[in-house]
């Protein structure tokens, strides 16, 4: 469809959420809006295939996570000093415990294979049914689900087994997640 | 056993865990959300509105 008025509002209101996505999954603020930038490019070159109607932050979501998978595979290493880059991205900063724990989830989230950490941000922060994520990542309903499992299951395992005695001395929590690993 | 309570399970997870990490990743998420459109992309998509990818000039509604 053309670029009316209405869907470049649209396309606006879809940035914030864009950004997060991309700086969720590349744990780079930078890099991350050069991302935003690419993928509004490309959205607005391309809006005559975009359909009238379906799903817009899908539509824009399937483009930066393809952009974003592209660009990985060409620079994986650069993954690796990703870290704290977050943090600078932040405008205020949280209190110095919740600081250090969310540093730590960051650590734990790039650890993630890169189709679970995907999904796990799809389904779970940016608010997509599986079904949305799925048509975003190209792959089947089910493949999500498990990948989401595994990516809660991979997490809580890096973040609260290895500490799993903040939960009790009796190692419930090894218990319940070594369990069914 | 201090627990009040059997954990409850999801999938093989403890759900109190589960819970923790859905809550870290949205505020991870949101913090960034809440920062709004910064300037480069507002300005981007106004100049790519014109069909040359002239900015927009003259056309401020004084007429």
């Amino acid at each position: 469809m053309p670029l009316t008025n209405e869907l470049r509002d649209d396309i606006l209101a879809s940035v914030p959420s864009l950004r997060a996505f991309a700086i969720s999954l590349s744990g780079n603020g930078d890099r991350a809006d050069d991302l935003v930038q690419e993928t509004l490019l490309r959205a607005l070159a391309n809006i005559d295939s975009f359909q009238p109607g379906s799903n817009l932050p899908a539509w824009l979501f399937t483009i930066l996570r393809n952009l974003f998978r592209s660009d990985y595979r060409k620079r994986r290493r650069e993954v690796e000093d990703a870290e704290g880059n977050y943090a600078k991205t932040l405008k205020s900063q949280p209190g110095q415990n919740a600081h250090l724990e969310f540093e730590e989830f960051r650590r734990a989230l790039d650890k993630l294979p890169q189709d679970q950490r995907e999904a796990l941000i799809l389904v779970g922060a940016s608010g997509f049914s599986y079904e949305d994520a799925a048509a975003i990542c190209g792959c089947a309903i089910g493949t999500i689900k498990s990948r989401v499992n595994r990516a809660r299951t991979k997490l809580s395992t890096l973040l609260y087994v290895e500490g799993a005695e903040d939960f009790g001395p009796d190692g419930t929590v090894r218990a319940v997640i070594g369990g069914n690993g | 056993m201090t627990d009040m309570k059997k954990p409850a399970r999801q999938g093989g997870l403890n759900a109190e865990i589960q819970s923790r990490i859905g809550h870290q990743l949205r505020a991870m998420y949101d913090e960034v959300v809440r920062q709004g459109v910064p300037d480069r992309f507002a300005e981007l998509i106004r100049k790519l509105d014109s069909p040359e990818g002239a900015p927009a000039v003259n056309n401020d509604g004084r007429d």
